[in-house]
């Protein structure tokens, strides 16, 4: 084995760092044993020859697709082999095979399985979930039109109920009501629960979900009536079949509804659910996810991009001095550190959600549904701020890696691509935003009409303290000390109010214009996304400021608080109009917080490299040339351009094809 | 048949779209031949981009290759020549995906660095594509700063020749265009060094393959670079050197030359090279920057008037999302962008026109402002429109992420711009540092050229207006741009004055003060794109309802600029509290206002469905038609992969003894 010799700028950075990465690590994992678990499951996956393979940047669609179909299989086998059961410890095993990517198989785990055993009754259990946990059957959710996404009671597929048969007939009865986007469902699934709308007895009766088989065990052929294809092409997502779904006519037996909680009838009559409430629980937890890989996938382009701008030396600062590290640039700081931050940030954020919906759900079984609600509008929220923000952001430190960021060596495209449409699946961010905002107007009312209300949105409580007072609401907020966080999280509590009540205001007038209820909204929603984005950097400034007096170790502690400093101010600093609007900070404050920004970027500077070290991500699964953990970037990047598909021979037939007639004409 | 919602939306025009385009083109003239190269291109089916979204690497690389073949023929057919009317309309029509566009970068660079005995050597081989040029100047190691390359190219007397190697891995020529794979000769940047002395950079021409059969020369490696975020038609490539030989006349020398006797010869101006990079930069910022935001906001406009989602009233039919304030708020102000920036590109190229005639005349003088005025405007609509088409993909949901919308390849394609030319960080810099002496020379009396000589009129003073239909006038908002282009220019240059006088050196207080500069350049070149803009609405004719829209678009970009900024403009109380939420609500009320209008104005620029490619964004708006037509020609839907025989039977058929 050869040794591996770090690149000596890497070997300084580490050297230099002020605080033990590994106890870093420990608190994002959840503690020390929680990260032994982790590079145990590490070790299994990475140094198992089944999981190995070329480069998948040197691949086609149609070979991509291939090797995660094959990893996928022996991924479910080995899970059980392994007795591999716990929920996390399945999501790192998963993660560290398909390194990081979707893969086909992934709705049939993460949501056919799920369904059947939350929705299924138990004859349907008997039938379906063993040949699907066995992989005889595999299936896909189709919710999802051509036509509709998040806006689900427009979906248009029918499912109409014959009670001569005792069947229900499945139509897509328009272009735009074909299932489009499903994954898994192009080429791999025979089998798709299918959400429609139940017409039973000539009634609609809103959506139900059904199981549909759609391509015959054995030959794998589309079943007659059923027409389903991949849906070509998308900008990431590569390894994933997403695909379309036409049914004309199809026909399936009454029991294949999913009834334990609505029922058809033999004879049509149909028997209403008891609660919906608990499909709110699915989604909070799906939205949690997000907040979770906003965190990872912004951490992981921030330790490529920092890592390579230490090892990357370019123009000078100081005349005839070596040329320095790009690092060292303040506007590369200044790109970079708030990202680090954000991405700190998030790390906490998700984990909040995480246990605070278990504390809930715990709740949900014994009845207790009460603090679900705001749960669910701070998550559709979060999850619209988090991921909007790191969508941003690893596009910053692609940038940030100038050229050789572009090339797909870098992975930063991979994560870019692979990440973006979690601002659009699980709920479009702008709609999340306005729920989120739907519920603060909602407290905010409240408030007004004299109720007190709890939890994240209590500040609103003081603004009706403050209504006897002529001035404006955050006129006379208590001096922000910049170097504080805790004062810092009132400065952010002051503009989330001012927003929220602003909005409020705005809203309100355009009632009184006597606009109906919806037209008055829709004027609003500008105002409306300002304030849940106000109330959401609030929240997530509270828990980063919080998660501090929990870190024991006062070396980790320093850096965590410089951290959660820098991200406070940096949003003052890109948001300064609010705080200066609402007469929360002075003109000089605000330049006091550029300039402690800036300070800020040098205190930070001999610690990048270890805040992205603590990460902790293995180099098959950051999958970057840039972000080696040795730092020998430019030769690997030589190596790996060799295996380009363009190189295969030396000469490329294009020049016998075309070059060489073209120079015999010409 | 066209979807009845866009057909509506065509009825309502306030203007008259045939106008506005032709004004786009500059003149009913243009707009004839512009159509006319383009029904010529696209009738062909050797350029045909139709199944685009399916093909590989490979491929695509192979398919610029051929289409960049025919268009020799094809030129030659049509008689058109690179000196006529047609050529600036080849690549649009052609959207870029052709090769050999290195190869006319190598023509180009002969002409400007060679001697007349070096033109007439090599550039009419070129021209008859008897050999393929590429020009090689970024490496591994380095890029914008090129004083940092590594390679080097040492005189032997004994021999008249030049030694060409790659000293270490980060020397490796890296990126240049058509290296990869087609180009026989390339120009080198390499170090110069005579009798172990260095002299820097300097280009020469080396040939890499042979011109027989291909191979590559003794002495070169050289191949494709790998795949990246786009370009996947062009062979960007690597190129490493060992002790390559080359004759002493194929060093570029208009400017420098070495004699036989190894003496280094320096002779004219060789400002003349930052008048290239200007004209790059101009050029790129209409071809590669512009029209792709235009053709975003096209399709992104156009689906979200076929779109339909949610109810806006009870019992109504589902609303355009389009009619969604927020969905506005994302689109029209990308909208009015790419006239602010179409507008700038005039007001540019006029700038560069009377350079030239200047430079012409031996007067070098505008060449600093050019300079500056080049590298800031690349560096703020690079970043503006590359986020511009961004949003616009992200405002298409989960369609926009299919390729077949056509947003991913445009948004891909568009940020590369961010960086080639020039990083645009550095070239910030760069016109910061013009500002900053600017603004020193006009606090001491001394003269500035005209764009600049706001600088000097600075004053404190709040903003007049009183009312949110005050906004509405671009005196107000141009003199609010320029309070702040002034503030923050002032300000930065005092902030370095305090940091040199208290003991700084000078490169630290730089250093120190990026971030500010970055920010005073910016609101220097946002306050002339909003002057222009304001300008240029003025000058229009007021028939046919173009300068009413064009004011809208105009007060809109101004206006979301102030909403989007608001911190600047209210820090030293220039714009009040209340002042600022007249600027909300005015901007607020655009939206509805231009909302009508949406559709003819992305109609005006003209985009045939062939170059829009995009399966959301075409004229007729059968979005979900197309959508589902194009899905079933993708090689993923030939009936059985060969991923179900190989891996999804056995895993169908025989897991369950394994598990």
């Amino acid at each position: 084995v050869m040794m591996m010799v770090v690149n000596a700028d890497l070997r300084r950075e580490r050297a230099a760092a002020t605080f033990p990465p590994e106890l870093l690590t420990h608190i994002l994992d959840g503690g020390a044993e929680r990260t032994r678990r982790r590079k145990e499951i590490e070790a299994l996956v990475f140094n198992d020859p089944d999981f190995q393979h070329e480069d998948l940047n040197f691949l086609s669609r149609s070979q991509r697709y291939e090797q995660a179909i094959r990893k996928s299989s022996l991924m479910v086998m080995k899970l059980r082999e392994y007795g591999i059961a716990d929920p996390e410890e399945i999501y790192w095993f998963k993660s560290f095979v398909h390194r990081g990517r979707p893969e086909p198989l992934d709705l049939h785990l993460g949501m056919f399985l799920p369904t059947l055993l939350t929705q299924a009754t138990p004859e349907q259990q008997d039938r379906f979930f063993m040949p699907a946990w066995n992989l005889e059957i595999i299936g896909t959710y189709a919710q999802t039109e051509m036509g509709h996404g998040t806006h689900l009671r427009g979906l248009e597929t029918t499912a109409t109920y014959d009670p001569a048969t005792q069947e229900f007939i499945l139509n897509s009865p328009t272009v735009t009501s074909i299932k489009w986007w499903p994954g898994g469902l192009g080429k791999t699934s025979n089998h798709a629960i299918v959400l429609a709308q139940l017409y039973t007895q000539g009634q609609c009766k809103g959506l139900h979900a059904f199981i549909v088989p759609i391509r015959q065990l054995g030959t794998h052929e589309p079943l007659p009536g059923i027409t389903v294809g991949d849906i070509g092409p998308k900008f990431g997502y590569d390894e994933m079949d997403n695909g379309y779904l036409k049914m004309d006519n199809f026909r399936i037996p009454r029991e294949n509804m999913l009834m334990k909680y609505a029922q058809v009838e033999p004879d049509g009559t149909y028997v209403k659910p008891l609660s919906d409430k608990l499909t709110y629980g699915t989604m909070v937890f799906i939205r949690s996810l997000i907040v979770g890989d906003s965190a990872r996938s912004l951490s992981r382009a921030c330790t490529i991009a920092i890592r390579y701008s230490a090892v990357r030396h370019q123009s000078e600062l100081k005349s005839g001095e070596p040329e320095p590290q790009i690092l060292d640039y303040q506007t590369q700081q200044y790109k970079l550190f708030p990202l680090l931050a954000a991405a700190y940030a998030f790390h906490f954020v998700g984990a909040y959600i995480k246990d605070t919906y278990r504390r809930i759900s715990g709740d949900i079984s014994e009845g207790d549904l009460s603090e679900l609600p705001e749960l669910h509008a701070l998550t559709a929220g979060l999850k619209a701020f988090t991921s909007w923000t790191a969508n941003a952001g690893i596009e910053e430190c692609r940038m940030a890696c100038g050229g050789h960021g572009y090339s797909r060596c870098s992975g930063i495209p991979d994560i870019y691509v692979t990440f973006t449409p979690s601002c659009t699946y699980e709920g479009e961010n702008t709609v999340m935003m306005l729920q989120t905002a739907r519920f603060l107007v909602k407290s905010y009312n409240q408030v007004s009409s004299g109720q007190r209300v709890t939890g994240m949105v209590s500040y609103l409580n003081d603004l009706s303290r403050q209504r006897i007072q002529p001035q404006h609401v955050a006129a006379r907020t208590v001096t922000v000390r910049i170097n504080d966080p805790v004062s810092l999280v009132e400065a952010y509590k002051a503009r989330a109010a001012r927003l929220v009540e602003a909005a409020a205001k705005n809203l309100q007038a355009e009632l009184n214009h006597r606009k109906s209820k919806e037209d008055a909204w829709n004027r609003t929603s500008v105002d409306l996304v300002r304030a849940s984005e106000a109330h959401c950097h609030y929240v997530i400034v509270k828990l980063f400021t919080a998660k501090l007096s929990e870190i024991s170790n006062a070396a980790v502690r320093a850096v965590m608080t410089e951290l959660c400093l820098l991200y406070a101010l940096y949003g003052i600093n890109k948001n300064t109009g609010d705080f200066l609007q609402a007469g929360i900070l002075t003109d000089a404050q605000i330049t006091q917080v550029n300039q402690h920004v800036k300070e800020l970027l040098a205190i930070i500077r001999p610690n990048a490299v270890a805040l992205v070290d603590s990460f902790d991500f293995h180099d098959v699964h950051l999958g970057s040339v840039l972000g080696r953990y040795d730092g020998n970037v430019y030769e690997n990047m030589f190596e790996w351009a060799k295996k380009s598909p363009l190189n295969k021979t030396e000469v490329h037939e294009s020049f016998h094809k075309h070059l060489k007639p073209m120079q015999a004409k010409l | 048949s066209v979807n009845p919602d866009l057909a509506s939306e065509r009825q309502t025009a306030s203007f008259s779209v045939e106008k506005l385009t032709t004004l786009l083109d500059g003149g009913v003239e243009h707009t004839r031949i512009r159509r006319a190269v383009v029904e010529a291109i696209e009738g062909d089916p050797i350029f045909s981009r139709e199944n685009q979204y399916f093909q590989s690497q490979n491929e695509r690389y192979e398919a610029a290759v051929r289409k960049a073949v025919h268009l020799q023929k094809k030129m030659h057919e049509m008689g058109w020549t690179e000196n006529g009317p047609e050529f600036k309309y080849i690549y649009r029509a052609l959207s870029g995906d052709i090769a050999f566009l290195l190869h006319r970068i190598f023509m180009r660079c002969i002409s400007v660095l060679g001697s007349d005995k070096q033109i007439a050597k090599w550039v009419p081989l070129a021209s008859q594509y008897q050999l393929i040029g590429s020009y090689a100047q970024t490496e591994l190691g380095h890029g914008t700063y090129l004083q940092g390359l590594e390679t080097t190219a040492v005189f032997d007397i004994a021999t008249q020749e030049f030694i060409l190697n790659t000293p270490k891995i980060s020397a490796m020529k890296w990126w240049p265009g058509d290296m990869g794979r087609s180009a026989t000769h390339t120009v080198v940047f390499a170090q110069l060094c005579i009798h172990g002395k260095c002299y820097g950079v300097h280009p020469f021409i080396v040939q890499i393959r042979s011109l027989q059969d291909h191979s590559l020369c003794p002495g070169i490696t050289a191949g494709d670079i790998g795949p990246k975020m786009n370009f996947e038609h062009t062979d960007n490539g690597y190129l490493l050197l060992q002790n390559v030989r080359i004759p002493r006349e194929n060093m570029l020398n208009k400017f420098c030359e070495v004699q036989p006797d190894g003496t280094y010869v320096r002779r004219g101006s060789q400002q003349i090279n930052y008048f290239t990079m200007t004209t790059v930069r101009i050029t790129l910022i209409s071809d590669e920057v512009i029209i792709p935001l235009m053709k975003a906001c096209t399709i992104a406009i156009r689906y979200s008037v076929v779109r339909r989602q949610s109810k806006l009233k009870p019992g109504e039919q589902e609303a355009k999302i389009l009619d969604y304030q927020t969905q506005q708020e994302k689109l029209l102000p990308q909208l009015a962008a790419a006239y602010a920036f179409h507008f700038i590109k005039d007001y540019l190229q006029e700038l560069l026109d009377k350079g030239h005639r200047e430079i012409q005349r031996k007067n070098f003088d505008t060449l600093p402002e050019l300079h500056a005025f080049s590298s800031g405007f690349k560096a703020v609509v690079t970043q503006y429109c590359t986020s511009a088409v961004e949003i616009c993909l992200r405002a298409c949901g989960g369609h926009g992420y299919s390729l077949l919308s056509g947003l991913p390849s445009l948004y891909t394609k568009i940020l590369a711009s961010c960086i080639y030319e020039g990083e645009n960080t550095i070239l910030l810099l760069q016109t910061a540092r013009f500002l900053m002496k600017c603004f020193m020379a006009a606090s001491t009396g001394q003269p500035v050229p005209p764009s600049v000589t706001y600088l000097a009129a600075g004053k404190p003073g709040k903003c007049p207006a009183k009312n949110k239909l005050d906004f509405l006038s671009p005196d107000i908002y141009t003199e609010a741009y320029q309070h702040v282009a002034i503030r923050l220019v002032s300000s930065t240059a005092a902030k370095l004055q305090d940091l040199i006088q208290s003991g700084l050196k000078k490169h630290d207080a730089w250093n120190q003060c990026t971030v500010q500069l970055v920010q005073a350049a910016k609101a220097h070149c946002h306050y002339i794109t909003v002057k222009n803009f304001a300008e240029t609405v003025e000058k229009l004719e007021t028939k046919a309802g173009i300068q009413k829209i064009m004011k809208h678009l105009c007060d809109l970009f101004a206006l979301h600029g102030m909403f989007s900024n608001a911190g600047v403009f209210l820090h030293d109380g220039y714009i009040s509290g209340a002042q600022m939420d007249m600027v909300t609500a005015s901007y607020l009320d655009l939206l509805a206002v231009i909302r009508k209008d949406a559709v003819p104005l992305v109609d005006a620029f003209d985009f045939t469905d062939k170059s829009l490619n995009s399966a959301l964004g075409s004229y007729d708006g059968q979005v979900y038609q197309r959508l589902y037509e194009w899905a079933q020609k993708s090689p993923t839907n030939k009936q059985i992969s060969p991923a179900y025989e190989r891996y999804l039977k056995p895993l169908l058929h025989n897991t369950r003894s394994k598990m």
